[in-house]
């Protein structure tokens, strides 16, 4: 067991590595034996993320350091030898994020068992997920720069061919080429900013840059291109024209995991501000250029989604708006970071508990809408109407998604929105209005969509769908289950993964750089 | 001999073209070309951070001694780019063509289905 805990960080990475790449060989002996492979994968990944969470938050969120091949190790390193080694650092942020992957990744793997029915690409569609999933779990755990930049571009590649695998829709591939081409620019300005820093300082591990950055020009050069990369691909306003795309146009499971994908760069973004940069650079300009993203992306989120008539496209831009509120919560922790209020504090888990809300409701939500369009054999809205009579379940669960993003007590979403308004509301009441106002509209939003496609009379349309069988309903279910255990008990989970996850990135940055350098 | 900075004024260029082309052209096929010129821009100036004037390759086998070497990790880390790079541009470059086969054009304004 302590081995197993200990070699976590890899086997996270490494096992659905390796299932993607056996998947479509296993895949020859048929959609039984498949799916019973990557249905073990993703259990063993959801057993391996609990059990490193189990023993990070345990610790109290502590980071801890993996080399690979669990040896323990030295730095700066004695004379002649070669600095080159693959460093896994896990603290409590990166445990958290390991959490909320493995929660998504294993809905929507069994979501899809029943969901994709197509006769073939089965086994392509499972390799990618399970590709897709591995570079996340690599974004979250990693401690070195460059492997940043592979797993960010791992994600890039799996998620845009997720997003253009139904290549019989036209739609699809436009999004599929927008998708690609703004990764691989975000993955480009990474890239490019970790050659500027590896050009100063001769690192490209995450704790010893932060621990020798000066806050020169260049690194402030270099700041800026991967604030502008890395809030690109997490699908932050104004450069959100993928995202809703996006997560409209790839089959309903993986939109959820594309999501749990944007959060990851969203992650990457929180370690490289709080973690690599730190005290360096001036955090109130910081925090208040996350802040106004923030605004932006929930506002032009939600009023996007309010004119939408495709129920898949609605719910993405209710997806965009989200992340707007993580930004926000997370900006004023960061405003604030220099003087260390109290609410700084409450703003951060605020922000960090909504990722794992979010990713939740808006799962639930695309896992819904799925089964939705399935049924009813349109997107359109204005064709939809009376599902509710046949689909009751499918009608109960969207609807409890909905009013838990919009952040209706309760459900989860309320209790962290509640944290993000307390705090915004301390450091500018202006905030705290704009973000009370998105969730009320958001919840306009879903009750246009939930009216016109579930209530209303009996229709010709709607007579012969019925509710998606059970292992299609299972997922949601679970998914159901996370929203209200944790909207009912809020502070267990807050005082347990949340404050940890939150103080690693707001109060970690020197137990971070000492965990490698020692010290 | 010592070329200066002459390879970073290079890689500069190669990503500013490279943008340039990805902001302005109308083509897929061209946009595509835009982000490997950057790409490649990328690739110049990690290789460029590892050069050493009258450096060798980094292999200590037979190395003569006390002899400069240039440095063997941005090189690595460029070949794992341009690795990435290939499956990228392969990838971009499949979507258009079924995004020809579907639309028939490759003009970035016909091809608009998604909006709003």
């Amino acid at each position: 067991m302590t081995a197993l805990t200990l070699h976590a960080p890899v086997l996270l990475i490494a096992l659905p590595l390796l299932g993607a790449f056996a998947t479509p060989l296993i895949g020859k002996l048929g959609k039984g034996a498949r799916n019973t492979f990557v249905g073990l994968i993703v259990l063993a990944v959801a057993g391996l993320a609990s059990l490193l969470a189990v023993s990070v938050f345990g610790a109290g969120g502590v980071p801890t350091v993996y080399e690979l091949g669990g040896g323990t190790f030295t730095f700066p390193l004695s004379g002649g030898q070669v600095p080159i080694r693959i460093l896994f650092e896990v603290d409590g942020m990166s445990a958290f994020m390991g959490l909320i992957t493995a929660l998504i990744a294993l809905t929507s793997a069994f979501f899809s068992f029943s969901y994709w029915r197509e006769r073939s690409g089965g086994d392509l569609y499972f390799s990618l997920f399970l590709l897709l999933t591995a570079g996340i779990f690599g974004m979250v755990m990693t401690g070195d720069m460059f492997n940043f930049f592979v797993f960010l571009e791992i994600t890039s590649i799996a998620a845009a061919s997720l997003v253009g695998f139904r290549v019989w829709r036209k739609q699809s591939q436009e999004a599929g080429f927008k998708v690609m081409a703004m990764y691989t620019l975000s993955g480009l300005f990474v890239l490019l900013a970790i050659g500027l820093l590896y050009g100063q300082y001769g690192h490209l591990n995450i704790a010893a840059l932060a621990n020798s950055l000066q806050g020169s020009l260049t690194d402030m050069i270099a700041l800026g291109l991967l604030l502008t990369g890395l809030a690109m691909k997490a699908g932050a306003v104004p450069m959100h024209m993928w995202a809703p795309d996006a997560y409209g146009e790839a089959p309903a499971p993986m939109s959820a995991i594309l999501v749990a994908n944007s959060q990851a760069s969203l992650y990457g973004l929180f370690r490289i501000l709080f973690t690599l940069y730190g005290v360096t650079v001036s955090t109130g300009t910081m925090g208040w250029i996350l802040i106004v993203l923030a605004l932006l992306t929930i506002f032009v989120g939600v009023t996007m989604a309010l004119i939408q008539s495709d129920l898949k496209r609605l719910v993405a831009f209710g997806a965009v708006s989200q992340i707007g509120y993580m930004l926000l919560g997370v900006g004023v922790g960061l405003a604030v970071m220099a003087t260390k209020p109290e609410y700084g504090l409450v703003a951060m888990q605020g922000g960090i508990f909504h990722m794992l809300n979010d990713a939740a409701c808006v799962g639930l939500l695309f896992f819904a809408s799925g089964a939705v369009i399935r049924a009813a054999g349109t997107r359109d809205l204005n064709q939809m109407g009376g599902l509710g009579h046949q689909m009751k379940w499918t009608s109960i669960f969207f609807a409890i998604g909905a009013v838990a993003l919009a952040g209706v007590p309760p459900f989860n979403g309320f209790a962290s929105k509640f944290l993000i308004y307390e705090a915004s509301f301390k450091l500018s009441p202006f905030l705290a209005v704009i973000a009370v106002l998105s969730s009320i509209m958001l919840l306009a939003v879903f009750v246009k969509a939930f009216q016109a496609a579930f209530l209303g009379p009996r229709s010709n349309a709607s007579a012969h769908v019925s509710d998606p069988s059970p292992g299609m309903m299972v997922p949601m279910a679970a998914l159901v289950l996370v929203i209200i255990v944790f909207g009912l008990f809020p502070g267990f989970f807050v005082d347990h993964i949340v404050t940890p996850a939150a103080k690693a990135l707001w109060l970690g940055r020197d137990a971070y750089i000492n965990a490698v350098l020692g010290g | 001999m010592n070329i200066g900075n002459l390879p970073f004024v290079v890689a500069a260029l190669l990503v500013l073209f490279g943008l340039y082309t990805f902001l302005f052209k109308r083509n897929l096929i061209k946009l595509v070309i835009g982000i490997t010129l950057i790409e490649t821009g990328v690739n110049l100036f990690l290789v460029t951070l590892g050069y050493r004037t009258d450096g060798i390759s980094p292999i200590y086998t037979f190395a003569p001694e006390a002899q400069k070497m240039v440095l063997p990790t941005p090189q690595a880390l460029t070949l794992t780019s341009i690795v990435i790079g290939l499956a990228t541009t392969a990838l971009l470059l499949s979507f258009a063509v079924f995004i020809h086969r579907h639309y028939g054009t490759l003009d970035v304004r016909k091809v608009k289905e998604l909006k709003g």
